[in-house]
């Protein structure tokens, strides 16, 4: 099996109003230092393994359905599970 | 003229949709359940608002992938109107049949109130009825309007006569407030207000009536050979 995460964020170049929301919020609670919040979203796929690359797999799951690329970038990192 | 109202899990404007076709504009007008794949039988395409599939991930991304969609796709591909209205714009946008993505609105707050809209574009098929500069009152009720594009695509749309509506005052931060736009050939409309909700004085407006009866004006003379 391979465990995939998946971290999903809005494009540097698109404001993000929940960020923005929570990070006043933040000051609100005095943490003066935070000098921005992004939000975004991760996801945990657990694949089968197949014939064929994971990499690949995992980009064409991303772009077709997890990340909207106009406004989304995304990153993944996978794991193999290594049977005991 | 024949319309379908197009259902996925979790849509809620569709009988309004229906309402408004069927008993305020006076044409014919059929359910079609999201699994169903053949639209051929219809003249005109209703994406009504809701939470399709609950807006899990993103509003409008997974309705995206309905059996009915390959089926939209070849209406577009016929050049038939195709409307979607809230939810049922955030699905075009998801579908890649209108540029263009959606986010929260701005100050993350669902708004539900009638707003003014201003006509930018009278000269399509979903505007003909109205006068260009027209100030129509129609309800929003979203959290996630806040029409985004790049600059590029923004500069393409204004170009091409593609942004239908603007907000009279940006509600909910959408890029240049922008409320409406149109595909480039001019048959697909999608919009954040509800037109369906606005066509009879009794609901507070009847301002959104115009929007159908442009489309069917549209309709009839490609199709109905006077005599």
């Amino acid at each position: 099996m391979y465990n995939v995460k998946v971290f999903i964020t809005l494009k540097e170049s698109v404001l993000d109003p929940q960020g923005a929301a929570v990070k006043d919020s933040l000051h609100r609670l005095t943490y003066n230092a935070v000098e921005d919040v992004r939000i975004g979203k991760y996801i945990e796929l657990t694949l089968k393994k197949e014939d064929g690359d994971i990499d690949q797999q995992v980009r064409e799951i991303c772009e077709k359905l997890l990340a909207n690329t106009v406004i989304e970038d995304y990153t993944y990192e996978i794991e193999e599970d290594i049977p005991q | 003229m024949r319309f379908a109202v197009i259902v996925f899990p979790g849509s809620n404007c569709d009988i309004d949709m229906y309402h408004a076709i069927k008993d305020e504009l006076g044409e014919e007008v059929e359910y079609v359940w999201h699994d169903d794949q053949d639209l051929k039988q219809f003249d005109g395409i209703l994406i009504p608002g809701g939470f399709s599939y609950g807006d899990y991930l993103r509003s409008g991304s997974i309705a995206r992938f309905s059996n009915v969609m390959e089926s939209i796709y070849e209406a577009n591909q016929a050049g038939k109107p195709i409307l979607g209205v809230c939810n049922g714009f955030q699905i075009l946008l998801e579908a890649g049949l209108l540029p263009g993505a959606m986010q929260r609105n701005a100050k993350l707050k669902f708004i539900c109130k009638q707003v003014e809209l201003e006509v930018m574009n009278n000269e399509t098929m979903f505007t003909s009825a109205y006068e260009k500069g027209e100030k129509i009152t129609i309800p929003v009720a979203h959290g996630e309007g806040n029409y985004y594009c790049d600059e590029a695509t923004y500069t393409k749309l204004s170009h091409n006569n593609q942004i239908a509506f603007t907000y009279a005052d940006n509600i909910n931060g959408s890029r240049h407030g922008i409320a409406g736009i149109t595909n480039e050939k001019g048959n697909v409309l999608g919009m954040m207000p509800h037109p369906e909700r606005a066509v009879d004085q009794l609901l507070g407006s009847a301002d959104g009536l115009k929007l159908f009866q442009s489309i069917v004006k549209t309709w009839r003379e490609a199709h109905v050979v006077s005599s």
